[in-house]
């Protein structure tokens, strides 16, 4: 009986069964998290470090001035607020057409042979360089469509982006739509739903808090793009906006944040090395601002549905 | 201690099929057997349905009457499923089904061009093995229905008389508003018949309502079928013998059997009958080798 018991208690201690495979990967992962982490870190510190002269100096002054010739008066208010119309041309028309061209390939286009080849030009388009939908965006936008854009205007800017984030809208949306249970929409056919409305009222309400997550990531992710912008025309140098019409404004000369970057670091002065950081920090604060709208509406979409 | 002896009883009273069995073949032809004349709901005339070219059940012939409940047994693949959602045109749902044969409803032909499967479905409703509540809250999901078909009466009253005739009312009528995610299993399938009930159909079918509760809200869903056949005509699937023998009055034996001409498992009906007369004195013996266990 007493060898029964301590044999026992040698089988269940904890030193025998500790699971020494687990703890190595569990290390690594932890590793892993910690090396994503010390990049944050290292990125966040490299900026305002480097931004500290004008951070110090005149924070709000340097995100409110326009640009100029002046390192002691030079803000990035034109890069701030183009960026920010650039997001939102990119969002009012990347969204509507990639999320209406997912629902339509995952729940009506069915297996025929073009839904597949759809998909599969989709993907491929997702993986394409930025820059080449700048070169698209300079011929169809700037040349083609000029007349309407204005040329080189923040409008072209935003067209070249919503193109470039289209795939990835379409994709994420159609992998959102997808992770929908097929029993909630049975349980709607069930009930004698139509087809729209088991797609509106049940897949879409499910399906939201995904679809917003990606969505809004890529466009937090094109609003940092340089290369397409670049390409379009964005300026890089001084510009007045004065009394310019909003129409005027939207077909006019256009800068943006990561355009401002490009432009300070080319500079020859040392002393311009601050706004280039500077205006890194004001590209993380319009990333993280985006970023946080979605977060919270994600949270609140998610309260309403299961609370 | 002696509080929950009664419950370990009934319990154990679950398990013990073959006293279920006997009981309900036992039972006065008055109380167990419906009568003759009842209308029928469903007449199935030499129904065969097919996946593509898979047939998966073949020749069925079937009348399902007013007012009772229908059991499917039957062994795993055999196509009570797929039977079961030739009702309800659940099956227009998948791509490659189709029926032949003729399929009437009350009369009319289901499956005929000028008949809409949403407004079948709506006067057909389904209930399905794993509940299925929408992440929204219990009012919402009772709301669901009766919201789309559009109704005049109060949508307040609606949820509550469904809610009751499910026997959810007292257990939820103070959290309407949080979502039906919280419920237990058994709360949410009796929520997935209250939706179901709302939008006032007039057949119930249930695909293994119960099969992923446990006895005691089994218990009260079979009860609740029971009160239920008063206003509904309802169709079961059920792989649990004691539940048809309890709850059923006809039962209707599937089995799947090699077609030795396409090398295919097709579904076929065995025997329909009377349930105390599948359960006493079946006419197949694959009916009497299922029921008792000898199936092979
Ligand atoms: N959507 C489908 N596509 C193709 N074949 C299917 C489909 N659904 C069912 N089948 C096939 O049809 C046959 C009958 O299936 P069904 O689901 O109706 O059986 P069942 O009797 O309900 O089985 P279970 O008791 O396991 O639920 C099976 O061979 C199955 O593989
Ligand atoms: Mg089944």
């Amino acid at each position: 009986m007493v060898a029964i018991t301590t044999e026992l208690r040698r089988q269940l201690s904890v030193k025998r069964s500790s699971d020494r495979a687990g703890l190595v990967f569990r290390s690594l992962l932890v590793f892993s998290l910690l090396i994503a982490f010390a990049i944050l870190v290292a990125v966040l510190l490299t900026a305002v470090t480097r931004a500290w002269p004008i951070l110090s100096e005149r924070p709000l002054d340097f995100l409110t001035s326009k640009s100029s010739q002046d390192p002691s008066r030079a803000g990035v208010w034109q890069g701030i607020q183009g960026s920010v119309m650039l997001a939102a041309i990119t969002a009012g028309v990347a969204f509507p057409i990639g999320i209406g061209a997912a629902i339509y390939l995952e729940e009506y286009a069915g297996d025929t042979r073009f839904a597949r080849f759809t998909e599969v030009v989709v993907r491929n388009l997702a993986g394409v360089p930025s820059i080449v939908y700048g070169l698209l965006g300079l011929a169809i936008f700037v040349g083609n469509l000029g007349g309407l854009t204005g040329g080189r205007s923040v409008i072209a800017g935003g067209l070249t982006l919503a193109c470039l984030v289209l795939p990835i809208v379409i994709i994420t949306t159609q992998e959102a739509l997808r992770a929908v249970p097929g029993e909630l929409a049975q349980a709607g056919y069930g009930i004698g739903a139509t087809q729209w409305e088991v797609i509106r009222s049940v897949v879409l309400p499910a399906a939201a808090p995904g679809i917003l997550t990606g969505t809004v990531l890529s466009i937090a992710r094109a609003a940092g793009e340089a290369a397409p912008i670049l390409v379009v025309g964005a300026l890089t140098g001084v510009f007045q906006t004065g009394t310019m019409s909003f129409l005027e404004q939207m077909q006019g000369f256009f800068t943006a944040l990561p355009m401002q970057i490009f432009a300070f670091t080319k500079q020859p002065s040392e002393i311009w090395g601050a706004h280039a950081a500077g205006a890194s920090v004001a590209i993380l604060l319009v990333v993280i601002a985006l970023n946080s709208v979605a977060i919270y509406v994600r949270a609140r979409l998610d309260r309403n549905l299961r609370k | 201690m002696t509080s929950t002896k009664p419950e370990i009883d009934s319990m154990v009273g679950f398990e013990d099929a073959r006293s279920v069995v006997t009981q309900a073949a036992g039972q006065e032809p008055a109380a167990a057997a419906p009568a003759t004349d009842r209308a029928p709901v469903f007449e199935a005339r030499d129904v065969s349905v097919y996946y593509s070219d898979f047939r998966a059940v073949t020749n069925v012939d079937l009348t399902i009457n007013d007012n009772e409940i229908t059991a499917f047994i039957g062994p795993s693949g055999c196509g009570k499923s797929t039977m079961l959602r030739t009702f309800n045109r659940m099956n227009d749902l998948i791509e490659g089904a189709r029926m032949v044969g003729s399929l009437t409803y009350h009369g009319i032909d289901l499956y005929s061009d000028d008949v809409d499967p949403v407004a079948v479905r709506r006067r057909i409703g389904m209930v399905f093995q794993k509940p299925n509540p929408f992440p929204k809250s219990i009012y919402d999901n009772i709301a669901f229905g009766p919201r789309l078909a559009g109704t005049d009466e109060n949508m307040d009253d609606i949820v509550e008389r469904s809610l009751r005739g499910a026997g959810l009312w007292e257990e939820v009528k103070d959290r309407l508003k949080t979502s039906a995610l919280g419920l237990s299993g058994g709360q949410q399938q009796r929520l997935c018949i209250a939706r179901a009930t709302a939008v006032n159909p007039d057949v119930l079918l249930m695909d293994e309502p119960c099969s992923a509760l446990d006895p005691i809200a089994t218990g009260r869903i079979e009860e609740l079928m029971l009160e239920m056949k008063k206003d509904y005509t309802i169709v079961i699937v059920t792989h649990n013998m004691q539940q048809a023998a309890r709850v059923s009055d006809r039962t209707a034996f599937f089995t799947a059997e090699l077609d030795p001409n396409t090398d295919q498992r097709t579904g076929l009906l065995v025997e329909y009958d009377l349930t105390t007369t599948i359960f006493s004195q079946p006419a197949d013996e694959r009916t009497e080798n299922y029921i008792t266990g000898r199936f092979g």
